[in-house]
Order: C-alpha cells, then structure tokens, then sequence
C-alpha cells in the first residue's frame, strides 16, 4: 500500500560520466530515489527514463533486461555470503544467462577472463576464491563494485557504499569506484553520508531535504548556508 | 505502582523492573492440578503400575537369547533400507517447489497459502495412518510403504525449508535481482546459498527418520521389516522378536554414522 509520499517533484537529468552525489539527512529519501532508478522500490508516479525507455512502466523481462544495464553497490556490500568471491562477480552476469547455466557455472570464458581482471584491478586476485564473508568491508565493498562493473552498466547507483567502512577504506572506496566508472565510461549516482567525501570525488553535488531538491550544483558551491538548508540547525558544524 | 515515568522518579526498586505475573504463578498450579485429575481418571495406581512391571519383566526374560537364525531378517531390512531411502529421495524432490512456493518473502500471499496448505496436509497425518490408507489403496507391499514416508517428507522437509528461506537476507536477494536476474537466476544465487547448508540437514535428518519409520510401516502391511517384527510378536516368537530389534537398532545405528559422511561430501 502506498502511504505518504517520500520523494516530491524531483526532476534529475544525470548525464555524461563522472560522479553525482546525492547528500541530504537520514530518511530523506535518498535510498528511495535510487532505489527508483532500477525500481527496487516501484514509484507511485512519475517517470524514469534511461536508454530511451520509461523505467517506471516497465516490469517482467524488459525491467530486467533494464537492470542489466544498471550496476548497484549497497552500503552493506549485499554479496551472496556464502558463494566464493568468483561467484559474487560472476553474478554480475546473471541478467544474461539462462538458470542451467548460471546453476552449473558455465559461464562463458570471456566472462571469466573479465571476471578475474576486475578483481586483479580492484587488488582481489588472490581472493577469488574465498568465500565472500571471510573478506573484511573494504574488501566486501571491493567485490561489490567488481559485480556491479561486471554488468557492464550504462549507469551505476551507490546507496551509501561508504558508510560502514573507515575513513581511510572509505576514500580508497570512492578512488576504485571513481576510477573504474572512469574506465569504462559509467555515470555513477551515488548517496553518501560523509560530505567531504562527496565533495572530493562528485563533480555535480544534490542536496535533498524533506523529500525535495534544495541544492543541485557544483561541489565548489556547497557552502555552511547550503549545508544548513540541507541538514538543519547549525551547531554541528565547525566553525 | 506509581504512574510517573521513571526518569521524574526520585528512586527505584526491584519491582519497577522486575513485575511477578499472578497469570504464570496460576498457570503452574494449573498444569500440576491437570497432571492430578488426569493421572486419576486414567486409574493409574500404585498397583496397576506395580503389576504391569512384573508383566513386562517375565515378557523382557522371553527376548533371551535372541534368535538371529531366521532368514527373512535381511531381505526385510534391506526393503526396509530401499524404501526409506526412495521415499527421501521422491519426498525431497516433492518438497523443494512447494517450499519455494510457500516462502512468504518470496510468493504472493494466494501462492503461498495454497503450498501451505499442501505442507500442512502432508503434516496431519502419522506415517501409519497414511500407510493404512495406501495399503487399502494400491495394495500390500513396499509401494504403500514408498507413499506413506513420501506423504510424511513432503510435509518435514517443505515446512522446515519453507522456515528456512523465509529467514534469509533478503539484502544479497535485492542485490542478485539489480543485476537483472531472472526468477531462476535469484533462487540459483540468492536463495540456495543461503539455505543449502540447513537443507541438508533437514534431508538427513528426515532420511534418519524414514529409515526407523520404514521398519515400522510394515506393521500394516506396508512393506519392509516391521511385516516380519508384526507376526513374530502374534506368534509370541519372542526370542525372534529380539533378533529383529537389534538388527533395527544396528540398522539406524549404521544410517547415523553414514550420514556424517555423506553430509560431510555434500557441504
């Protein structure tokens, strides 16, 4: 049942490659409007479009086939616990074989070649086959971009990818996504809690607050007024 | 007990924390007293019980020594074996799309309560109900015994998978169906991982316990090792009775330790 309305009258345009950060407070409907985009939440209304297609009424094979072109990293990494971190990357294929297929492992050698050279690049190689939850955050989180660049995506959203992680493996997170979207020219859409963060790596900044956009700009741009506008009050921050 | 919330509450006791429950104190007398009135009605005495262990006694002297020499012990055990093992095998089978069908988290609310209600009718039933029924339907023999056990693994194994996937993360299911995954696909890499380890379990344990049920469906005919148990007993053979048991008892005895390693393989 749909209850009261999250997101309100946001129209986003995100093209061309580099890093678009949406920052806003807790519960604002940051994870909802990317959730939107690949509709692991359904919008109530309104209209998504991507590659020349309308997501919001998509469903069956043609969503799917749409989420294919879209990666996704999660805050809490979400890899498959107990599948080898191989598996985790593989899976990044799922959208393009058949379940006999997929439940033998029979993935195609160029899929496996590609496979094993992202997770040499984001420095895995040698884990490839542990299984996922013996890998530490940072690493988990390394495994989940590998998935999500495995799809070859047109687009890849980020709900938060930094949040449970330490500063130091947050920046080195933000360094392999910013740098592979960069490789293989993905736009990347990303919700991040830290706004240092946000403005070190983004080079377009939204700001949400209640639902609504209320800064939509350059990183340079977000200064203590905004900021305030943004989260509130203003004692948090420094003076 | 004062209303005040407690932090406007200048001190606090025990009881603020820890409130008796007269409804748990009177549920206690209860099942004691229930205990008393059921005991009595039943006529359990001190005699009664007295003269069933002299009985029971003069029958346990009857077991020694146990006669082993019979012939039709092994072949029985051995139908026995096959059907507890076929009837796992077929159960399972059976049990894997209806437990899928009826995870809440995973079917539409009509989807699931139609596999539910096959899982709680495989489950309403004993083994030898089922049994009775099967050997009045297709006849003396193992077949009725193969149904029954099936009946019964359907309903163990389906509902204790459907629990099982119903607990999963549904996290790594959300991120298996970004990638674009089809229905199989997310069941292939979000579901079975997850719930492969608890499943073989269920199986082995529920194949342990078709292989002691299987000894016993014979006792209506059903097939298996229990037909032979059934009329030794009648024939009050009871040193043959004897011989039967301890061969049960090695038979699940060996099933138990078979089943650590075959767990072992398959984990």
């Amino acid at each position: 049942m749909p209850g009261k309305p999250v997101l309100k009258d946001i129209s986003l345009d995100i093209e061309g490659r580099g890093i678009t950060a949406i920052i806003g407070p807790s519960g604002t409907g940051k994870s909802t409007l990317i959730r939107c985009v690949n509709r692991l939440i359904n919008p109530t209304s309104g209209e998504i479009w991507f590659e020349g297609q309308d997501l919001a009424k998509l469903s069956g094979q043609p969503l799917r086939e749409a989420r294919r072109r879209i990666g996704m990293v999660f805050q809490e990494y979400n890899l498959v616990e107990r599948l080898t971190v191989m598996e985790n990357v593989l899976s990044g294929r799922l959208g393009y074989v058949s379940a006999w297929t997929a439940w033998r492992r029979k993935f195609d050698d160029a899929d496996i070649q590609k496979a094993f050279a992202l997770l040499k690049r984001v420095g895995l190689a040698d884990f490839a086959n542990r299984r996922a939850d013996e890998l530490s955050g940072g690493q988990r989180q390394r495994v989940g971009i590998a998935r999500a660049v495995m799809q070859s995506p047109g687009l890849l959203l980020a709900d938060e990818p930094t949040s449970s992680l330490d500063p130091k493996t947050s920046v080195e997170i933000m360094e392999v996504m910013r740098d592979l979207a960069a490789e293989n020219s993905i736009p990347v859409m990303i919700n991040i809690h830290q706004v240092d963060l946000g403005k070190r790596y983004a080079e377009r900044i939204i700001g949400m607050s209640g639902g609504l956009v209320v800064y939509d700009g350059a990183p340079d741009g977000l200064d203590g007024d905004i900021l305030k506008k943004i989260y509130g009050g203003q004692d948090w921050l420094a003076t | 007990m004062s209303t005040a919330s407690l932090s406007e509450r200048a001190s606090v006791s025990r009881a603020d924390f820890f409130t008796p429950s007269i409804a748990k104190r009177l549920a206690y007398v209860g099942v004691l007293a229930y205990l008393v009135y059921a005991a009595a009605t039943l006529g359990l005495s001190f005699e009664r019980v007295q003269q069933g262990i002299g009985h029971g006694v003069r029958f346990l002297v009857g077991f020694f020594p146990p006669n082993f020499t019979q012939t039709d012990i092994v072949p029985g055990l051995l139908e026995s074996l096959q059907i507890a093992l076929l009837s796992s095998l077929i159960g399972t089978a059976l049990a894997i799309p209806i437990a899928v069908l009826s995870a809440r988290n995973l079917m539409p609310p009509w989807v699931s309560w139609i596999a539910r209600l096959i899982i709680i009718f495989c489950r309403s039933f004993h083994p030898v109900i089922v049994a009775i029924i099967a050997v009045k339907a297709v006849g003396f023999g193992a077949l009725a015994g193969i149904i029954a056990l099936t009946f019964a693994s359907v309903g163990f194994v389906g509902k204790l998978l459907a629990e099982a996937i119903e607990e999963i993360s549904l996290k790594q299911i959300e991120a298996i169906r970004a990638t674009g995954a089809s229905f199989m696909n997310v069941i292939a890499y979000g579901v079975v991982p997850q719930v492969m380890n608890r499943f073989i379990g269920f199986v082995a344990y529920e194949t342990d316990s078709n292989l002691r049920n299987s000894t016993m469906v014979g006792v209506v005919g059903a097939g298996g090792i229990g037909g032979t148990l059934f009329s030794a007993f009648q024939r009050f053979d009871y040193d043959f009775v004897a011989g039967i048991i301890i061969c049960i008892i090695g038979l699940v005895m060996i099933g138990e330790v078979l089943q650590i390693y075959v767990k072992r393989v398959f984990r």
